[in-house]
């Protein structure tokens, strides 16, 4: 802090000088210039657009037709619609159960990453790659894994006795949702991973030795030391992980585009195919904003639910 | 760290004590790995491990092998073993590159995300260095609201953006894709730089201003070359990242010849119903091989950004 107070300007201190010497002295001015570009380009291309997305959806507007103000109807219209209210289910459906996999997979490869072996950094490498390689691509991969025909996996359950037909994947709701979910989670574990396993690597072995002569179980190590030290980075993972979940749009886009039968659409895919391709951008933004709310419930409930464990847990450093 | 270390008992000379008690007082715990014993070790850590590596890798596998499969062997698979290709033929792959517009939409790719990661490497520079280090007015706002954007998510932002890109005459232009890119990218990359430029020493650029350094000088004389870890992990991120987009691309482009990798693999492959599963899986590998390559030289870089920008 008394760093702060020596560096403060003092524009009073110097009255000789001339404005323009004092206007380039200033640090006011000279954090304007140095903002300048990223505030002009988050300013019109993110900053804008939101508002402009929120103003969209009290309008009827269509691609190639300004709309009039229509007050609420667009949310009204959407009360009503039941592919609305669907895809709002598949959305919490898809991220809730996803990111619990997630999280409890991606601790676990931590652990097993954390522990001493052979290769273990190319081991840690080959982990990231799925979170590497562009979602759409490794989506593609899965949607020929899961084929109605071809399936290698419909081919070696029946090759093993399993079942006598395939299975159509892609093609059955609930089968489809979960087909959509592994595929989510397959690409978020790497990343949840790699961070809490830079997490586990703050963790002093120390403290694990000390309990270890205490003569603490393995449970007890994990819970009461690993956990709680961990639990400010998990809090960040995790609502990472929820909102990049929530608002997931190329995975279902490549594999289901929403389907069957509006099955697997989430809000952004059904805002997609409302706003562009049927061209009632209106009510596509209305979707979109539809999302805001459920949005900032997802990532409080990550964000403060996680963060008032580590209070519990007697963590105070943030 | 708030939690005060116990003394440590790391004394090597316990080590064949703590071996010699019975399995169930030893412990396995991290960093405690050589207590261990190995048919043990099999089971709780390789066994599980090398079950997810493969799930997590097979779908490369699977891309890999049909990509290089015949088209008989891909419908045939009782006479085949799905599992292994035999004649690989490099027919798909030829196809792609010499009779659809991959090449073309490789570079569309590679030059969008080029353009778009220096564009917000030259942004969040200068943002990250005057949040940290020139302290304005309202410095620790400006961060906070930094972000806060890197919060709000493409799918909520594509519509209005749309019509936005329309209205400024960038439809279906590169350049649009170039300007709202750096809106994912910024956020990140300058919180990235604001944590490599806090752990630069200040009396450096004391010194530097007593010199009669500008700004400017001190910047690209003396920040950026320490800095530079720093800016290679947000380039390599930032990079990724565009190559990755799918929402933006989908709804800006439109023509055939404009489109990037992930869009024209998803699009332009299916005929009707049919779907050339050889083509497509060949498209895909060729799109994700730069990736996996530029990743696999800067791992370190890659890995240091992704735990970095989030432990922030």
């Amino acid at each position: 802090m008394a760093h702060t107070a020596l560096t403060q300007p003092a524009p009073v201190a110097v009255p000789t000088r001339s404005a323009w010497a004092r206007l380039r002295a200033s640090r006011g001015w000279a954090g304007f210039w140095f903002m300048l570009p990223t505030a002009l380009i988050l300013g019109l291309f993110l900053a804008y657009p939101l508002l402009k997305g929120i103003w969209l959806s009290f309008t009827n507007a269509r691609i190639g037709r300004d709309g009039v103000f229509i007050g609420l109807e667009n949310y009204a219209w959407l009360w009503d619609d039941d592919v609305f209210w669907l895809s709002v289910f598949n959305t919490c459906l898809y991220t809730v159960v996803a990111s619990v996999v997630k999280f409890a997979v991606g601790l676990y490869l931590a652990l097993l990453l954390n522990k001493n072996m052979p290769f273990k950094a190319i081991v840690r490498s080959i982990v990231l790659i799925p979170f590497v390689v562009p979602t759409v691509l490794s989506a593609i991969a899965f949607w020929w894994i899961f084929d109605s025909q071809f399936s290698i996996i419909s081919w070696s359950l029946r090759h093993l006795g399993v079942i006598d037909g395939n299975i159509d994947f892609l093609g059955e709701p609930a089968m489809a949702r979960a087909c959509v979910i592994f595929a989510n989670i397959w690409r978020g574990v790497p990343f949840i991973a790699i961070t809490l396993l830079a997490g586990l690597q703050t963790v002093s072995p120390s403290l694990y030795e000390a309990a270890t002569l205490d003569g603490a179980s393995n449970w007890q190590i994990f819970s009461r030391i690993t956990l709680p030290l961990l639990t400010p980075i998990i809090a960040v993972v995790m609502t990472f992980s929820v909102l990049f979940t929530f608002t997931d749009f190329q995975l279902i886009w490549a594999m289901t585009r929403g389907g069957p039968v509006n099955a697997t659409h989430l809000m952004a895919t059904l805002s997609y195919q409302r706003g562009i391709l049927s061209g009632t951008l209106g009510e596509g933004a209305a979707i979109a904003t539809a999302m805001v709310p459920f949005l900032l419930a997802a990532i409080g409930i990550s964000w403060f639910g996680l963060q008032r464990r580590a209070w519990q847990a007697g963590e105070s450093d943030r | 760290m708030s939690t005060p270390a116990p003394p440590a008992h790391a004394d090597p000379r316990l080590a064949p004590v703590l071996e010699a008690q019975p399995a169930g007082i030893t412990d396995n715990s991290e960093g405690m790995a050589y207590l261990e014993r190995l048919p043990r070790r099999l089971v709780t850590t390789y066994l599980p491990l090398l079950v997810i590596l493969v799930v997590l890798l097979f779908p490369f596998y699977w891309m890999a092998l049909t990509a290089i499969k015949p088209d008989e062997q891909l419908i045939d698979m009782e006479r085949f073993n799905p599992f292994w290709v035999v004649d690989p033929t490099f027919k798909h792959i030829h196809k792609l590159l010499f009779e659809t517009q991959y090449p073309r939409w490789l570079w569309n790719t590679m030059y969008v995300s080029v353009a778009a990661t220096a564009l917000s490497l030259f942004a969040s520079v200068l943002a990250a260095y005057a949040c940290v280090r020139v302290r304005y007015r309202g410095a620790g706002w400006v961060g906070a609201a930094i972000f806060l954007a890197y919060l709000v998510p493409p799918s909520i932002l594509f519509i209005p953006l749309a019509t936005i890109v329309q209205a400024y005459g960038l439809f279906d232009s590169p350049i649009a894709l170039i300007l709202a890119y750096p809106t994912i990218l910024i956020p990140f990359s300058t919180w990235l730089l604001m944590g490599y430029f806090k752990t630069i020493p200040y009396e450096l650029e004391e010194c530097a201003l007593m010199d009669g350094a500008s700004r400017w000088q001190i910047l690209t004389k003396i920040i950026l070359p320490l800095a530079f870890p720093g800016l290679i992990s947000a380039g390599i991120f930032s990079l990724t990242l565009c190559w990755n987009e799918f929402i933006y691309a989908l709804t800006f482009l439109s023509s055939t010849q404009n489109k990037t990798v992930p869009i024209a693999v998803v699009s332009e492959f299916v005929d009707g119903d049919v779907y050339k599963w050889g083509s497509l899986m060949a498209g895909a590998l060729l799109g994700s091989l730069p990736l996996v390559i530029l990743y696999s030289f800067f791992v370190e870089y890659y890995v240091s950004a992704l735990t970095g920008a989030v432990k922030e």
